[in-house]
């Protein structure tokens, strides 16, 4: 091969389009006749609906039509999820327009259908609904007590408990061994606060009735299982719906679901006959997109006084909000197979309880219940290393898993294929200066600098490539894992790449364009890549979980196998030689030993005319593929941030961030860097930014962006990024995943360093977001109760 | 509805008459009007910078502003930058420094650098993040961003709209 493709910084094919204005966001799209939609939405977070009075909004100026939940009452379904984690999970029925009752803030109860967008919300304001208030819980660890109800019908808060036990389940020790006989025993608890994804493009869905199929647009990242679910829900034969997600800006998880939204413009455009468009404000988008993370950890680890971890028993309390999405109640479990991260811990328990609040409903946020592990064994390990007066890294290389121990089986389960912890930890040191920064944080507190310096250490893996079929079915998730391409040859050799993954933001149509360029030995322009439209990719799983390249990727590298079979054949037709004796390299069949040779293209045009081919060869080169991997992929890291504490004022600054990742074999390092940061700012804005508020009555007091702090360019550091390469072994081109592992590491890397600078003052916690008044109000009360030495 | 107003303004060079709505958003004129959908809509509080387009050559956020304020005004938008053909330098180097993911918030993330650059041709990192402030984007972390527009400033863009790969990673 002349120069290979993967591993090239390809400049991406996505973004002529996107610079020049001519983006196809769902917004963008106007049809013929198409009618607006805006949402009566519940201002009260719990209450009963007494009455809806309409007669108002129907008649103001171009209004068409008012759906109350009565009027769809029949139609409308429940809203679906998928996971329900035990047989025994109890969930309320979800319908996209509230009935009888709401149960958060921002929940739909009516849906005004007018000639524009500004008239339909106008008349908003005009829909009179009379609302009974109900009592409200908002607190985890006070509907944990069931003493008020989210859904009083439920009789409980509780949707479910679920339990790992290693020593039930064979993989390691029983816990309580490992507590009782602890030489030192940390406790902890940590809270994991409210967040909402913020993508930028505002969800948007328009929806076409007309014609053989009701076609939807919409912002999302499940073009496929949105097509399945909304089928299932309205009641629509599947092969009548066409689901298109045209371009979509970010999703980051937010987009990884089925909404009442998506559901009630199908309703609209239905009982209209007319195409139908609904576009979210951005304060609709914070007040009733799904949140993400809301956990209360309490954790306690075992460990000998050389800081051997010998056991790490965790205890969740998951906040579902008011209903179970798509995958809420699945969320907590893809954490549980990470809390022991890289280490090696001889015993383990996990236990979950999902209990229904009256807020908005949790689902994925990018990373996906792994962050939330990562974060609390990450703080653990830093708990362990000042219990004991251990450098923080120590501790940390006393327990982690060495190269040459894998395959390793953890305590959890999962058999991790390949890793290298010591090199990324080495680079990442070196990158960092770390002994000149310890004795810089020496210096500064010998001389009670007011600005104090801290080292925040992460090393995290994360499972990637969801997932293995077979494990989902273990876990009761509702569908499989698998990812689905196809290769098409076109008749001037030419390629198109249709692919079940699709992307919003990620560069698929340049990451696919590398590996398909690359294997059949074809310029990397002449490959398009098709996807996100259900009648173009017609089988998919669509894109979370850093799938896309080690599921997706892997049907398409699959896909273009095929490819080359099918072509061999005839290759040897032509040239009159046994198939045995046809090589394949650079895009051109040869006669093993001889000079003959043929190229794809020649293959292609000789398939299309089909004048010679081999006697019943059909004449088609395309070929499909369908991956299922058979176990999931383990990027891993060292995150180091140096941070500056002003002990006078708790402003936290970042001085310097470096990070080292190992996510496998790279297809196009300049797409992996672009993920890296973009997932570095996300988790370090959990760390020091965002958090969803509500106040008392349940009302989201950050319902903009005035106040929920989605970062912009002044808060956020220059990151000193770095790759080590250790290949997976679970695929054939080695790749691992980059989607989620920025934000996974980040988050406890920045809350060890803020910690790791003023614990010496006495500060032993700070709740994230670690904001200036949250670290102040810490260093006074350690003040007051003489924590400073 | 309040009694509508005529407005004359000039996008992207072209001379536009219409009647519109006094309380009708400029970004709203551009997009459901003029069907100019390039300009983007991301929040409802001036927070996020998607609809940033020039008002006479200065960067002003389109959904902060009547459609009737812009009248007898020059507006560009994002469609309205590249010349003859040709990519303006911004939106070369916002490809070149892989400073889009999504796009979403790349044509107010371009328009707002261009007027930085105009007010400030040699601007540090950190001027560059604090010029940026008023724009929000979710996917890049802003290092790419900040690099695109300090390549602009340095001039080390490459003039080929066509390249297709990078020697090196920001």
């Amino acid at each position: 091969m002349t120069t290979a493709e993967v591993g090239r910084a390809r400049l991406r094919k996505e973004d002529a389009h996107l610079i020049t204005g001519r983006s196809r966001y769902t917004d963008n799209i106007t049809l013929p006749g198409m009618l607006h939609l805006a949402m009566v939405r519940s201002p009260f977070a719990h209450a009963k609906i007494t009455s809806v009075d309409v007669a108002a909004a129907k008649s103001s100026p171009g209004v068409v039509a008012v759906l109350t939940g009565a009027d769809v009452a029949a139609e409308q379904g429940s809203l679906p999820n998928a996971w329900p984690i035990t047989p025994d999970q109890k969930a309320p029925a979800h319908p996209a327009i509230a009935v009888d009752e709401v149960a958060f803030a921002g929940e739909v109860v009516a849906c005004i259908i007018a000639r524009s967008a500004a008239a339909a919300r106008d008349a908003v304001e005009l829909v009179d609904v009379d609302y009974e208030g109900l009592p409200v819980v908002l607190d985890l660890e006070e509907a944990a007590k069931d003493q008020v109800l989210a859904h009083p019908g439920l009789g409980t808060n509780k949707s479910a408990t679920w339990v790992f036990d290693s020593g039930e389940a064979g993989t390691g020790k029983p816990i309580r061994e490992a507590l009782d006989g602890a030489e030192v025993l940390i406790e902890r608890t940590f809270y994991q606060q409210r967040l909402i994804p913020s993508f930028m493009e505002p969800r948007s869905t328009v929806v076409d009735p007309t014609g053989e199929q009701i076609t939807v647009w919409s912002a999302t990242q499940i073009p496929h299982i949105l097509r399945l679910m909304l089928a299932l829900t309205l009641a629509i034969p599947e092969s009548k719906v066409r689901v298109i997600a045209p371009d979509v800006g970010g999703g980051f998880g937010g987009k990884l679901q089925v909404t009442p939204e998506e559901a009630i413009t199908v309703l609209a455009a239905r009982h209209t006959g007319k195409p139908c468009k609904y576009t979210e404000t951005r304060s609709e988008s914070l007040m009733a997109a799904h949140h993400g993370r809301a956990q209360v950890q309490r954790l306690k680890l075992s460990a000998t006084k050389e800081g051997i971890v010998t056991g790490l028993d965790v205890s969740l309390l998951a906040d579902m909000g008011a209903y179970l999405g798509l995958v809420t109640s699945g969320i907590p479990i893809l954490g549980a197979f990470m809390y022991n991260s890289i280490y090696k811990f001889p015993a383990y328990r996990f236990e979950c309880t999902n209990l229904f609040t009256n807020k908005a409903w949790t689902d994925a946020y990018r990373g996906a219940g792994r962050p939330e592990a990562t974060f609390a064994i990450e703080r653990m390990m830093d708990e362990l290393a000042a219990e004991l007066g251990l450098d923080p890294l120590q501790v940390r290389e006393r327990n982690w898993i060495k190269h040459e121990e894998f395959p390793f089986t953890t305590v959890a389960g999962l058999e991790y294929d390949s890793g290298n912890y010591e090199a990324a930890t080495a680079k990442a040191l070196e990158l960092f200066g770390y002994d000149a920064l310890r004795a810089e944080q020496s210096r500064r507190r010998e001389t009670k600098d007011p600005v104090q310096l801290g080292i925040g250490i992460s090393t995290f893996t994360e499972m990637c490539g969801l997932a293995p079929s077979r494990v989902l079915g273990a876990l009761n998730y509702g569908a499989g894992g698998w990812e689905h391409a196809q290769v098409r040859v076109l008749p001037t050799g030419n390629i198109e790449v249709v692919t079940g993954s699709s992307s919003h933001g990620q560069g698929h149509e340049t990451a696919w364009s590398q590996l398909v360029a690359d294997k059949l030995g074809v310029p990397f322009e002449n490959v398009e890549v098709l996807h996100g439209d259900t009648q173009i990719s017609q089988r998919g799983l669509d894109t979370y979980g850093s799938r896309s390249l080690t599921v997706g990727g892997m049907a398409v590298l699959a896909a273009a196998d095929k490819v080359i079979e099918k072509a061999k054949v005839v290759a040897a037709h032509l040239m009159e030689a046994s198939e045995d004796d046809i090589e394949f390299a650079d895009g051109r069949f040869s006669v093993k030993g001889t000079d003959q040779s043929t190229a794809l293209g020649e293959i292609a045009l000789a398939t299309f005319s089909a004048h010679n081919l081999p006697d019943g060869f059909e004449p088609n080169l395309d070929s499909d593929a369908t991956f299922d991997p058979q176990n999931f992929s383990f990027p891993h890291g060292t995150h180091l941030a140096a941070i500056e504490v002003d002990t006078e004022t708790g402003r936290v600054s970042i001085r310097k961030y470096v990070c080292v990742d190992d996510v496998g074999v790279v297809v196009n390092p300049l797409i992996v860097e672009g993920q890296v940061h973009g997932g570095l700012a996300q988790g370090i804005a959990q760390a020091l930014y965002e958090e969803a508020v509500y106040d008392d009555a349940g009302t989201l007091v950050t319902g903009s962006f005035v106040d929920y702090l989605v970062p912009g360019a002044p808060d956020l550091p220059h990151y000193t990024t770095a790759r080590t390469e250790t290949p997976s072994t679970t695929n054939q081109l080695g790749a691992k995943g980059v989607g989620e592992a920025g934000t996974i590491a980040s988050t406890p890397a920045i809350v060890n360093g803020v910690l790791d600078a003023v614990r010496h003052l006495g500060v032993k916690d700070i709740r994230m977001p670690c904001s200036p008044s949250r670290v102040w109000a810490a260093l006074e009360e350690a003040k007051m109760t003489g924590g400073v030495r | 509805m309040a009694s509508s107003k005529t407005i004359t303004v000039e996008v992207d060079n072209v001379s536009y008459t219409d009647d519109v709505e006094p309380r009708l958003l400029l970004v709203q004129y551009l997009r459901e009007r003029l069907g100019k959908t390039g300009t983007l809509i991301g929040c409802d509080t001036s927070n996020c910078g998607a609809c940033t387009v020039h008002l006479d050559g200065v960067s002003v956020k389109s959904c902060t502003m009547f459609a009737v304020q812009a009248d007898g005004h020059r507006v560009t938008t994002i469609e309205g930058l590249a010349r003859d053909g040709k990519l303006a330098p911004l939106q070369r180097a916002f490809h070149q420094c892989h400073a889009l993911q999504c796009g979403f918030c790349t044509p107010g993330m371009i328009m707002q650098s261009a007027s930085l650059l105009e007010e400030n041709p040699h601007p540090s990192e950190q001027e560059i993040r604090d010029g940026l402030e008023g724009n929000l984007c979710r996917c890049t972390g802003y290092q790419n961003i900040v690099a695109a527009v300090r390549a602009v400033a340095e001039g080390t863009v490459s003039s080929d709209s066509d390249e297709t790969e990078t020697a090196g990673v920001a």
